[in-house]
């Protein structure tokens, strides 16, 4: 349960991320008549945060996948939870 | 080689090979081995939201407004990364609660509303019909343009074609059949068509794959690589535009507006609702889905802008529609095998949509629209006919065959003047208006029927005066001056600008108004409006739907108790006989119970019937048709008290698990409180007896080695080592005590006992001490004095105490001790009123003589330094001594106040000091005199 919130939490974030880059006023610092590497920088800015973003959400959500085995940090945490 | 019939043949054999798969997928659900059981299959058929618009529309998008039409793609991404809090829980909820389509979904949140669950259907057709149009525009127009290969021509409009010559509405009837032919075979009680996923997420495939070999041919094949082109359009006139956003055309906040749009409409559109939601396997396909999704939306977009310029570099005259770049330029560089992959693959991506959206539309009709009116209608006796699933899946059909034929209908009188991209977005615009009902219900608890249902009728009100019927105005239907002047010449009210808003386009400007329309009644007409028992239960069951699992006690149903023969014949005529003993049967299995022998079926049997109904007709007309064979047993008055009784119970719980959580903490202060004093105490035990062991042996050594010491300075050393030995004794025995009184296992010797005497004895005791240290003691006492019940030793000790206390602090040069006993009565309310202060005052006659006394006081008074306001709340603790910076640490273990209160607590008596610094100390104790034992 606990990392299914940590991996909530974490796709909430790439959400605000992904929210904010991809719209005004970042997206306007972009909006550029000019070629990198050949090819638009506003087509460039758009797909390789897309492509960022993709692989962000792959890892996050495929951690969560290994819940079965146990975090060493998960001992530390219940231990200090003891009174 | 691209004759009519080849096509003809090919589309035909296309959708031959989709049923076929179809077909197999079917076959091997119902051996058991799911063929559609991975995410990768999931997440394909997701893919269904890129429909012809998508694969066809796009291009032309992107040539319009530049990279606008990625919003679309980029928004489903978005949500995917919030997918893990949203998609989850709507799954989670759907599963429990057998919920088969959107308007299920709302229906059944806000208290298994039928008018609601109508409501949304309604919004869904009328919002899709104009999407599904747009499909069959699609279908249409591609075959008409293959048709005419290898020129390349636009077809005529279809207005002047008759409709029995139109292809497009023999394409809506053929969309039909197979629409009926894959989703309404047969009637499953989970609405879910194994086979019809894996076909539409083979025609995922089919569209990708096309959509990649254009881009290919026209990236790599005409011209040189993504950089060629983009060097040639750079160089071309008026198509560097598209490189950036044209604030003209799209402002930021359209911008934004249609991510948003995108969000919703991965959600809430009816045909992702159905594959996502209610075709979904098992909930771990998400994770991966949440990703892979994703990836196909960009894989489909990144030839876009290279077809749409090669597009406009080759077509530069105009003549050629944008929409139809996919499909013209192979057929312009006679690449047949190429035009014919583009045609099936844009036909793919239309076929799928239609057939998923009309199937998901037809359940909705017929579950949430069409059987509640029936079942209402008592002339028709539905609610007693014997088979009703044949009936069911007819209303399935038909429902199927309006949709499309509504859809052509559009088509015929608007569709065609509108470009692919915007019909599209002006569904989105509808089923957004689904967002506050959907998203409030599960995340706010809330969230009223009353307050849904006037969000979702004010948004879609909005939708329809901005989009839909401006719309109407495009093919004609409405007089253009509608939106032009506004309606009856009214500026403010046109459609466009409604009161006078401007700056938005009208996608952007109609979201806009119908969302804020929709919010602000969802929220404020739910603030205002109070949810009933059912709503309230159902909310809870939404909202905590992660919180209240499987094994908890099942929130009360509202239901009363059926007869098991009624509720089997119920269930029989929806599922069959097959599935509904099956179904019963594991019922109670798990439960432990025969229901073949039993009659009366509980209140929980008869929701989980309920919920098997739900699966097959929707939870609003599951409700009707089970409240006809539940006996009428309505929440009765002992229900409701023992709903109360059992929330009482949970508060009273938990404000018992408040209080010692409270206590426990006291307790683990106090706990630490005492180690420190423990320590403490040690240590000044440990002190205290090293100090005369100390004197003890120097002073032993001294008269070892000086034998021939002085006599009188050898009387002086004995005398000294004699009373360090008793201070040694008196500080062991204190301790002693003190650890006796604690644990409890000091022995009381309980006797009749005169106070007066213990007084004067106790200062007989102390002369020698009062000598020592010239102090004046003086002592009043009464003239006769009641016996009490107490512990001889005892009290001796506690005046001890008191007195040797008065000695250690009273003024060097002229001490001065007062000891007074009074007796005296109280009455119990003046005693209530005096509290921890003085019982008795000062100037009373020491005996009253008028009424018997009930208790006697004894004030010890000295003349010392006194003691200060926080230190007089200390001094009765153990361990706890005064320290003064001039006099230093005081003698004693600082057990000797604590004893004497314990002493005195144990007499049921009182003791306290008054004290100002500087002017003495007066301790008191008052002892209890109870008359039987006087």
């Amino acid at each position: 349960m606990n990392l299914d919130h940590m991996k909530n939490r974490r796709l909430a974030g790439l959400f605000l991320l992904g929210g904010v880059l991809f719209n005004y006023p970042i997206l306007s610092l972009f909006n550029l008549k000019v070629m990198l590497f050949g090819i638009p920088v506003l087509y460039l800015y758009i797909f390789s945060l897309w492509t960022l973003l993709i692989l962000l959400i792959a890892v996050v959500t495929s951690k969560v996948r290994m819940k079965d085995e146990v975090h060493p940090s998960c001992f530390i945490l219940q231990k200090d939870n003891q009174p | 080689m691209l004759e009519t019939t080849s096509i003809l043949f090919f589309s035909f054999g296309y959708l031959c090979f989709l049923f076929a798969i179809a077909y197999m997928g079917d076959k091997h659900a119902e051996s058991g081995s799911s063929i559609i059981g991975n995410p990768y299959i999931y997440a394909l058929s997701m893919a269904v939201y890129c429909t012809a618009w998508t694969f066809y529309g796009s291009v032309g998008r992107a040539v319009r407004d530049g990279p606008g039409f990625l919003t679309i793609y980029v928004g489903p991404t978005l949500m995917a990364a919030l997918g893990g809090l949203v998609m989850r829980k709507i799954i989670r909820i759907s599963k429990a609660h057998h919920i088969t389509s959107i308007g299920d979904f709302i229906g059944s949140r806000y208290g298994k509303s039928t008018t609601l669950a109508g409501v949304v259907t309604i919004i869904a057709v009328l919002g899709v019909v104009p999407y599904i149009s747009l499909q069959l525009k699609a279908i249409s127009t591609s075959f008409l343009i293959v048709q005419q290969y290898p020129q390349v021509a636009m077809p005529l409009h279809h207005a002047h074609v008759p409709v029995l010559k139109d292809t497009a509405f023999y394409v809506a009837l053929l969309l039909a059949v197979f629409a009926i032919l894959f989703g309404t075979r047969h009637l499953e009680a989970t609405e879910r068509h194994e086979g019809l996923v894996a076909a539409i997420a083979f025609e995922s495939v089919v569209k990708l794959a096309a959509f990649l070999a254009v881009g290919v041919f026209v990236t790599y094949g005409i011209h040189d690589g993504f950089t060629d082109l983009f060097d040639k359009a750079a160089s071309a006139p008026e198509l560097d535009r598209l490189f950036t956003i044209d604030p003209d055309h799209t402002t930021y906040a359209d911008w934004g507006i249609y991510i948003f749009l995108s969000m919703m409409a991965i959600l809430f559109l009816p045909r992702q609702f159905q594959v996502a939601v209610v075709e979904n396997v098992n909930e771990e396909h998400l994770d991966k889905a949440l990703w892979l999704f994703p990836l196909y939306l960009l894989a489909i977009n990144i030839f876009v802008l290279p077809v749409a310029f090669g597009g406009m570099l080759h077509f530069s005259d105009g003549q050629v529609d944008a929409d139809t770049f996919v499909l013209t330029l192979p057929m312009a560089y006679g690449r047949e095998g190429l035009v014919l992959l583009v045609y099936i693959g844009g036909t793919s991506a239309a076929t799928g949509m239609v057939i998923v959206e009309s199937i998901a539309l037809s359940t909705m009709i017929c579950n949430d629209l069409v059987m509640p009116v029936l079942l209402r209608l008592p002339f028709l006796g539905l609610s007693r006919r014997e088979d009703l699933s044949r009936m069911l899946l007819f209303i399935r059909r038909a429902g199927i065959l309006l949709i499309l034929l509504l859809g052509y209908a559009y088509f015929r009188m608007i569709g065609e003047y509108y470009p692919l991209v915007s019909i599209g977005l002006v569904s989105f615009a509808a089923v957004a208006q689904f967002a506050p009902a959907m998203l409030g219900g599960i995340f706010w608890k809330a969230g009223t029927r009353v307050g849904a249902l006037c969000g979702l009728i004010a948004g879609f009100l909005v939708w329809t005066y901005t989009l839909f019927l401006p719309s109407l105005v495009q093919g004609g239907l409405l007089p253009r001056e509608f939106v032009t002047q506004g309606p009856f010449g009214i500026e403010m009210l046109k459609p466009f600008e409604l009161f006078g808003l401007k700056g938005f386009n009208r996608i952007a400007h109609a979201v806009f108004w119908s969302m804020l329309a929709n919010v602000g009644a969802y929220i404020g007409v739910s603030l205002f409006s109070r949810p009933t028992a059912i709503e309230h239960a159902q909310a809870t069951l939404f909202v905590d739907v992660f919180k209240v699992g499987d094994g908890l006690k099942p929130l009360p149903t509202g239901w009363g108790t059926a007869s098991v023969p009624d509720l089997r014949s119920l269930l029989k005529r929806f599922l069959g006989e097959e599935r509904t003993d099956e179904a019963l049967s594991a019922y109670a299995k798990a439960q432990n119970m025969d229901w073949e022998r039993s009659l009366t079926a509980d209140p929980k049997l008869v929701a989980h019937a309920e919920k098997l109904l739900a699966g097959a007709i929707g939870s609003a007309s599951a409700r009707v048709m089970v409240a006809s064979v539940v006996k009428e047993e309505p929440l009765g008055i002992e229900e409701v008290m023992d709903i109360l009784d059992e929330t009482r119970q949970v508060i009273t719980h938990s404000h018992e698990l408040e209080e010692a959580t409270m206590e426990l903490k006291a307790a683990n202060e106090r706990l630490k409180e005492l180690d420190r004093l423990k320590d403490e105490f040690i240590s000044t035990v440990t002190h205290e007896l090293r100090t005369p062991l100390t004197s003890i042996r120097a002073l032993a050594e001294i008269l070892r080695d000086n034998p021939g010491l002085d006599p009188v300075q050898h009387g002086q050393f004995s005398e000294i080592i004699i009373n360090e030995s008793d201070r040694l004794t008196r500080l062991i025995v204190e301790v002693l005590d003190f650890q006796k009184i604690e644990s409890g296992r000091m022995e009381w010797r309980i006797s009749s006992v005169n106070m007066a005497e213990i007084i004067a004895h106790a200062v007989t005791t102390s002369n020698q001490l009062f000598r020592d240290k010239n102090i004046h003691a003086e002592l009043i006492l009464p003239q006769a004095c009641p016996p009490i019940a107490a512990d001889w030793d005892r009290l001796m000790q506690v005046m001890v105490n008191l007195i040797s206390n008065a000695v250690k602090f009273c003024d060097r040069d002229q001490g001065k001790i007062t000891i007074t006993l009074t007796v005296g009565t109280t009455a119990s309310g003046e005693r209530r009123a005096a509290g921890g202060e003085c019982p008795l005052t000062a100037d009373r006659s020491p005996l009253v003589a008028d009424r018997s006394p009930t208790n006697m006081r004894v004030d010890v008074r000295d003349n010392g330094i006194g003691i200060s306001k926080a230190d007089q709340e200390i001094i009765f603790k153990e361990f706890r001594q005064v320290r003064d910076t001039a006099r230093g640490r005081p003698a004693g273990t600082g057990l000797g106040l604590t004893i004497t209160r314990r002493i005195v607590a144990f007499h049921k008596g009182k003791i306290w000091v008054e004290s100002e610094p500087g002017k003495g100390s007066t301790f008191s104790f008052t002892l209890p005199i109870c008359e039987d034992e006087g």
